[in-house]
Formats: C-alpha cells, structure tokens, sequence
C-alpha cells in the first residue's frame, strides 16, 4: 500500500517541483509537463469504421469496427481464437495500420507506437542482458526522461512487489515475477491507455488470479484506461467494467455490455459469480 | 532444539566450502589433464628429435630437438628478441582483424536484418570466402604501396568472412518479440542498435572474432615471407636461410604460444559477453 501512495504521490510532488523550477527560472519541456497533467485520467480511445485485412487474405480480418472506451474503463475484448483480438489490439497500439477506417486515442489519429499507450503481450520479453530493474526502466531511457529512472523505478517495482529482486538477472525469475516486471516497465512511462494481450495466459491459475487483482487495482489506482483481451470468461469478470464479444469470419463485435460483479470480484461471491454466468451465456449465445 | 538452531548456519556454511572444494578439485583435475596432454606433446616432440639425431641423413636437423631449442628460447627471450619479432606480427594481425571488425559487423548486422542483401550478397560472398587469402597475394603486392599494407590486407580478407557470417547468424537469431517489444516501448533505430542488437549478438561476434583470429594467426606467418623484414614469419624464413635451426623451433614454438593465448583470450571474452545462464 505503502508503495501505491509514494507512486500516486509523485505527481502532485512533480507539480511542487515543476512549480519550484519555473519560479527560478528554470523550466521543463513544457509539454512534458502537459502529458503528465493528462495522465491524470486515462485515454479516451474511438475506434472508427475499423477494418483490416492481412496482405494475401482472401477476406477481411476485422470488419467495420466502431466502438468507444472512455477514460479509465477496462474493457475486455473475448472471442475464440482467431477472430481477430490480437489484431484489434495491434491496431489499437499503432503496430500495424489498418486497411481501412482508423483509431483515435484523445481524438489524435494512432499512426505508430508511443510510450503513451503501450501494449503488454502474452510473453514477458524481458532482455536477459539486463537487471530488473534496467528491463523496467526501458521505456523512460528510450524516451530520454533518464533523470527520472532513479525516481520513478524503485516505488514501481514495490508496485509489483519486486524491489528484493531489483539488481538481479531476470533469468533468476519465476514465470510470473517475469510478467511483473513487464508489467513494471509498461507502467514506468505512465502511460494512458493500457493494451493488453492475453498477458497471463502462460501462467498458473493461483498467480494468473493474484495478478489479475493487482492489475485492475493498479490501473484503478494510475486511472488507467486498460483494453485488455483474453478468451478467458472469469478473467473478464474479475478484470473489467465492460465486455466486447467478438465473433470470427469476418472479426466483428457481436455483443457490448457493461459488467457488474459487485465489490467482491472473486468466485465465492453470489453477485460474482451471476455476472460471470451472464457473461459465459452471452458469449456462448454470440461468439 | 537450540542446537538444532545452532548447527543450521553450521551446515550451511560447511555445504559452502564443500561446494567450493568440490569445485576446486575439479578445476585441479582439468589442469592436470591440460597438463598432462602438453606432456605427451613434448615427449612426442622430445622422440622426433631423438629418431632425428638417430638418422644419419638428417643429423643436421638434430637442433629441432627440445632441449636446444627451449635453451635458444631461454637466450632469445633474455635479449627481448621474442618481443622484438612478435610485436610487428601483433601490430599487424591488430590491424587487420580490426578493420574485419569494423567492416564485417555493420555488414553482417545489415545481412541479419535485411533480407534483400542477404539474397544479393550470399553467392557473391560464398565464393570470395572460398577463395584462399594467400592467393590474393600476388593482387595485394601490386595494389598496396608497402609490404605492411599488402599483408593487413591479406589478414582482413581473411578474417573478415567468420566475423561477418557469425553476426549475421547472431542477428537472425534475435528473437523478435524483443524487437517488438523496443518499438512499442518507443525505441528508435540507435536504441534497438544498442539496447537490442549489439548486446544479444554480443557473444556471436566474440565466436567470430575467435574464429577469425584463429585463420588470421595461420594466414600471418606465410604473408610475411614475403617482403618484410620483420615479424615472425620473417623470423621462419631468416632462421631457415642461416640454418639456424635451434632458433627455428624457438620461433615455431612461440608462434604456437601466442596464438594459444589469444585463442584463450578470445574465449575469455565470450564468456564475458554470454548473458545465456549456463546452469539452467
Ligand atoms: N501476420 C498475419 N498474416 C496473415 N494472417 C494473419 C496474420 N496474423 C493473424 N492472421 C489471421 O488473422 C486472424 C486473426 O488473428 P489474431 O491473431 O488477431 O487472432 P486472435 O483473436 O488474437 O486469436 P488467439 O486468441 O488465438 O490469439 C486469424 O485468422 C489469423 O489466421
Ligand atoms: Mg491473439
């Protein structure tokens, strides 16, 4: 918890800062400081007649999306395999250019990757040359905000509850704790929008829950706006406030429905477990 | 209760040393049989004499034996002379294997990455490595002012190949999620370069460099037959032309010498650059 606030803290601290600096004649990027302002809240994303089809494919991949996500919602995106989420999310991130139609986060057209929305994939990609710490402080060194590692690096990974394994090779970790510091180094340039891709299908059913809670909590806690795929139901319904169901031939999005769980977002809990059993009907219904 | 708490740090600390031991005697027995292989090679060596000085015909070459030749070594290497007539091969094995460096990692990076040139490049490049660098010889002395410049030359054209090849295969085996992951986490060109690419080929490069090193060395003493009048080729030939065979075989044997340790070196370097954990 302790870690949370120091990390939430560091904003209203960079104002003081950034205050003191101006007030001695000192001043910043002055756009830097505008980003860290809209980090504030979350991106909002509109995705706009959507479609995209694979050089050589006979048919479309995904065809004529059109959906919103506002400031810090977690959407879930679910489908079966092959429908098109990995693409959707490619598209999203700026990875790929889309045949067709666009994507616009804070009503600015999406035309390639930037540390302010980043995508988490389903393997870690850790560099094995590097320390915890130096994979986590990848974003901040390739964006030249050097100066801000020292600060920013230590509050994440007791984020992710690393800060004992900081200056070890990442090749000392476990699976999960592998996906933590991805986890830590997507966060570090506080970015708005967070893209994940099935990020915990390679692990165990008892880390893929904890991690499932931290992430919906962090995100909570940064205000983060988070799209996040998976063709798991529960992780859907402990992770998100809405569900998009895809359907395959060609990728569309068949159902758009907001998730209720309650406060208690774990299978013990009645309320929890009726949401979870509306979501699996619909998707069985649709997809 | 108690002495159990006590003895657990005890038998850690003993597990400890027992490891340590044990790692120890392993270390000794490999050197002994290092040793034990450089033995046999000099008695070996020590019997070629011995048949030599036993043959009628070939009394003259009884000088190859070790014990003249370890004694004119002992002499040459008081007078600094083992120095005097390794520096200028050094210098220019440095040279040579430099400029193949500096040449043969871009391009091999360029051949990894791009697969145009790796298909415009490969038949031209498998034939001119096949070529033999002595038979440019004749091409380099007619194309390069000084005998130095020809023989750099014929090293960079030999050792140029392995470090090209070696990174290449380096750069096709970069796995590319990490690529993904650069670019997505806002890496330019520079940063995939540095971050990225050079790290995880770092230890390709060092195994080509070996390679490379290891062709230069054996290419270095027949280049300076050749025009010079200095290194350890030139050593050979000059040793031969006076009949001084004693110096011979010390020259041969510091040529061997040398070129172990740099081959040792080399691998030194590559366990330096391999991030991979060997114990996993
Ligand atoms: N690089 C590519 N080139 C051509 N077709 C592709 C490519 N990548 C994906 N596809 C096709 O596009 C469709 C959607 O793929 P995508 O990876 O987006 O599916 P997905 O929903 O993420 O599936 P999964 O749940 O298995 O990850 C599939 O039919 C796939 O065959
Ligand atoms: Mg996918």
């Amino acid at each position: 918890m302790n870690a949370i606030s120091s990390f939430v803290q560091a904003r209203p601290l960079d104002g003081i800062l950034t205050l003191a600096r101006s007030l001695s004649g000192h001043h910043d990027d002055p756009r830097r400081d505008a980003k860290a302002e809209r980090n504030a809240t979350g991106a909002h994303v509109q995705i706009e007649g959507l479609q995209h089809r694979y050089k050589g494919a006979a048919a479309n991949c995904l065809d004529k999306l059109e959906f919103k996500v506002t400031p810090g919602q977690i959407v879930a995106l679910v489908g079966r395999s092959g429908c098109g989420k990995s693409t959707l999310l490619h598209l999203i991130g700026g990875l790929m250019q889309p045949s067709a139609g666009g994507v616009y986060i804070d009503g600015n057209r999406v035309k390639s990757a930037c540390p302010r929305w980043v995508v988490m994939f389903q393997a870690p990609s850790l560099f094995p040359w590097m320390t915890v710490a130096q994979n986590a402080a990848l974003g901040l060194r390739f964006a030249g905000r050097k100066a801000e590692i020292a600060k920013r690096i230590p509050p994440l990974l007791e984020l992710v509850g690393l800060t004992a394994f900081a200056d070890r090779n990442v090749q000392d970790l476990s699976g999960g704790q592998q996906q933590r510091v991805a986890l830590a180094r997507s966060l570090a340039t506080q970015p708005e929008l967070l893209l994940l891709d099935e990020p915990f299908s390679a692990l165990d059913a008892f880390t893929r829950r904890a991690l499932q809670q931290d992430v919906r909590r962090i995100a909570k806690e940064l205000g983060l706006t988070v799209v996040l795929v998976t063709h798991d139901i529960t992780e859907a319904a402990i992770m998100a406030d809405r569900a998009l169901v895809m359907a395959p031939d060609p990728g569309r999005i068949v159902t758009d429905t907001l998730l209720d769980p309650g406060p208690e977002r774990h299978r013990d809990n009645p309320q929890f477990e009726a949401e979870r059993a509306r979501l699996a009907t619909l998707f069985e219904a649709t997809a | 209760m108690t002495e159990a708490a006590f003895s657990q740090p005890d038998r850690a600390r003993s597990d400890a040393v027992n490891a340590r031991i044990a790692m120890l005697q392993g270390w000794l027995r490999s050197m002994a049989i290092g040793a034990l292989g450089l033995g046999i090679l000099g008695a070996l060596w020590a019997l070629g004499g011995w048949y030599i000085a036993q043959s009628p015909g070939m009394f003259a070459f009884a000088q190859l034996a070790p014990v003249p030749t370890l004694e004119r070594l002992w002499d040459m290497a008081q007078r600094g002379e083992i120095w005097d007539m390794s520096a200028p091969s050094l210098n220019r094995v440095g040279w040579g294997l430099g400029i193949a460096i500096l040449v043969g990692v871009p391009m091999g990076i360029l051949i990894g990455r791009l697969a145009w040139l790796r298909d415009l490049s490969n038949a031209p490049f498998q034939l001119l490595r096949m070529i033999s660098p002595l038979s440019w010889m004749p091409i380099a002395i007619m194309a390069f002012a000084t005998w130095d410049a020809a023989i750099i030359f014929l090293i960079f054209v030999a050792s140029v190949w392995p470090i090209m090849f070696a990174t290449a295969a380096g750069v096709k085996r970069i796995d590319p999620a990490w690529l993904k992951v650069s670019r997505n986490l806002g890496a330019n060109p520079v940063h995939m370069l540095v971050y990225v690419i050079l790290p995880a080929i770092a230890q390709d490069i060092m195994t080509g460099i070996r390679l490379a090193l290891g062709i230069a060395w054996v290419v270095l003493v027949p280049a300076e037959y050749l025009g010079v009048s200095s290194g350890l080729g030139f050593a050979i030939n000059d040793a031969r032309d006076s009949l001084d065979y004693a110096r011979l075989g010390a020259t041969v044997l510091v040529i061997g010498v040398i070129g172990y340790a740099l081959d040792s070196l080399c691998l030194l370097a590559i366990k330096r650059f391999s991030w991979l954990r060997s114990d996993t």
